[in-house]
């Protein structure tokens, strides 16, 4: 709580994000090259699935990632309400775009997934539709940002919108797969195969770590843009407000 | 306090009913979304009445949310909010009022419609009574969390679109349990009563949800 208590100076952050930035980009990506080594030509393919199965190794990651970055913007969402952390809207609104991008690469990979195993693009199962409903709250909230223009009354009215969708996610979840049965069963669809093999394992878990870092990096550059797009804000106004005072000088003279 | 919750509801009743563009015109929405299905679809009555209850569920859900973005926009506008704010009426329970008024003059003339219109889309008469209560017990949750939307843009002057977009995602469980209980009432393996209760439950969670939301919305728009 402390260390996060002395980041609520943007300065501060700005100095350390600048320090750790280079370090979390290099690891994801020698991590990320790693583990698409191991993906593409060590990791056999599935007996079953055959070469798709190579799929799943950007699609759980991007799964993952997508439900982290919710859980992310929830936490910062009470930071900004509850303890008026300055930085979590910053948090908050750079998280969103991305954790968007994970989701659809999510619904687009099990897409490509989809077609060779299933026969199709899309089916109307539990986890893809709630997969889907996650990526259009994603879109109402970075929408909602979009319409508001003052950055510290949209961060506040975001963090309503992300909290009231954070507790209805599990419901969502919940309704889905009740609405699923009822519709089909779902258990055509599930990988009712063996449990993973530690081929397959080991690079899904490096790709898993490389990915989340490659979030990582891709959020503290996208905080530090949204800090400097802040100060360029206020200097604009500060700098308009100068030249209304030098105006009215003026025609006073 | 009872007197100030009791004056707001009297007030937004008094103008949904006199100043025209509220509950009656989300009816005639209504009407219009039920029969442009057929035109959609076809002719087709045993197709129609098979997805009757759903074809009611979703016009009632799109005439409840586009409506919604006036919900506080115009007491914003015209300054009435802020003399709200400023009451001794703690702002959830002003919200509350706004929500039940808006429930009174959109969702209830909805639901007590709904079985005129399942005539159009050849509802079997057995299923008339199950959706017109689905619909009562559901339109709450699906005003109440579509008046924290309405909270969230209260401010804005191009509000339109981005409500039903904010609130459409949140209602996608109300909508499930709303048709699963109407086309239980039509047969199949569950009983009405399981989806039914859920439904309402869903409505008390979004009462209380949706209200404390939009008034800290609201709380923050200051």
């Amino acid at each position: 709580m402390a260390s996060l208590t002395e980041l609520a100076n943007p300065t501060r952050f700005m100095r350390y994000s600048a320090v750790l930035l280079p370090w979390f980009a290099g690891a994801a990506l020698v991590l990320l090259a790693l583990g698409f080594y191991l993906a593409w030509f060590v990791a056999p393919a599935d007996y079953q699935q055959g070469e798709t199965i190579r799929i799943m190794f950007v699609h759980v990651p991007a799964a993952w990632l997508a439900l982290m970055f919710y859980t992310m913007m929830a936490v910062s969402a009470l930071g900004t309400l509850v303890w008026r952390h300055p930085l979590a809207d910053v948090a908050q609104k750079a998280a969103a775009p991305i954790g968007a991008a994970f989701s659809l690469i999510c619904l687009i990979t099990g897409a490509f997934w989809g077609k060779p195993m299933w026969g199709t693009y899309w089916v109307w199962d539990a986890r893809l539709t709630s997969v889907l409903v996650l990526f259009l709250i994603y879109l109402g909230i970075i929408a909602l940002w979009r319409t508001l223009d003052e950055p510290s009354r949209a961060g506040r009215a975001v963090a309503i919108l992300t909290l009231v969708g954070f507790v209805n996610v599990p419901i969502i979840k919940f309704s889905v797969d009740w609405w699923n049965t009822l519709h089909q069963p779902a258990s055509v669809f599930r990988m009712g195969g063996p449990t993973i093999d530690a081929s397959m394992l080991q690079p899904l878990l490096i790709l898993a770590v490389g990915f989340t870092l490659l979030a990582l990096a891709l959020h503290l550059v996208a905080m530090r843009a949204e800090i400097m797009r802040r100060r360029v804000r206020t200097l604009t106004i500060f700098e308009a407000e100068r030249l209304d005072r030098l105006a009215a000088q003026g025609a006073a003279a | 306090m009872r007197r100030a919750f009791f004056a707001i509801l009297r007030r937004d009743l008094a103008l949904a009913t006199r100043a025209g563009g509220g509950g009656e015109l989300a009816l005639v929405f209504f009407l219009t979304l039920v029969v442009l299905v057929p035109f959609a679809l076809g002719p087709d009555l045993n197709l129609l009445s098979r997805i009757g209850p759903a074809i009611l569920w979703l016009g009632a859900l799109l005439a409840t949310l586009i409506g919604l973005d006036r919900l506080f926009q115009g007491d914003e506008e015209d300054g009435s909010l802020d003399l709200i704010r400023a009451s001794v009426l703690p702002l959830e329970l002003a919200v509350l009022a706004k929500g039940l008024a808006h429930w009174l003059t959109t969702g209830l003339p909805l639901a007590l419609c709904a079985p005129l219109l399942g005539l159009l889309v050849a509802l079997p008469a057995e299923a008339m009574l199950p959706v017109a209560a689905t619909l009562l017990a559901g339109t709450p949750a699906l005003s109440f969390i579509g008046a924290t939307g309405a909270a969230l843009t209260a401010s804005l002057k191009r509000g339109g679109l981005i409500v039903p977009v904010l609130v459409a995602p949140l209602t996608v469980p109300v909508l499930i349990f709303g048709v699963s209980a109407s086309n239980s009432a039509l047969g199949g393996t569950i009983p009405f009563l399981t989806p039914f209760l859920i439904l309402c439950a869903l409505s008390l969670a979004a009462i209380v949800i949706g209200t404390i939301a939009a008034a800290a919305a609201l709380r923050q728009a200051d």
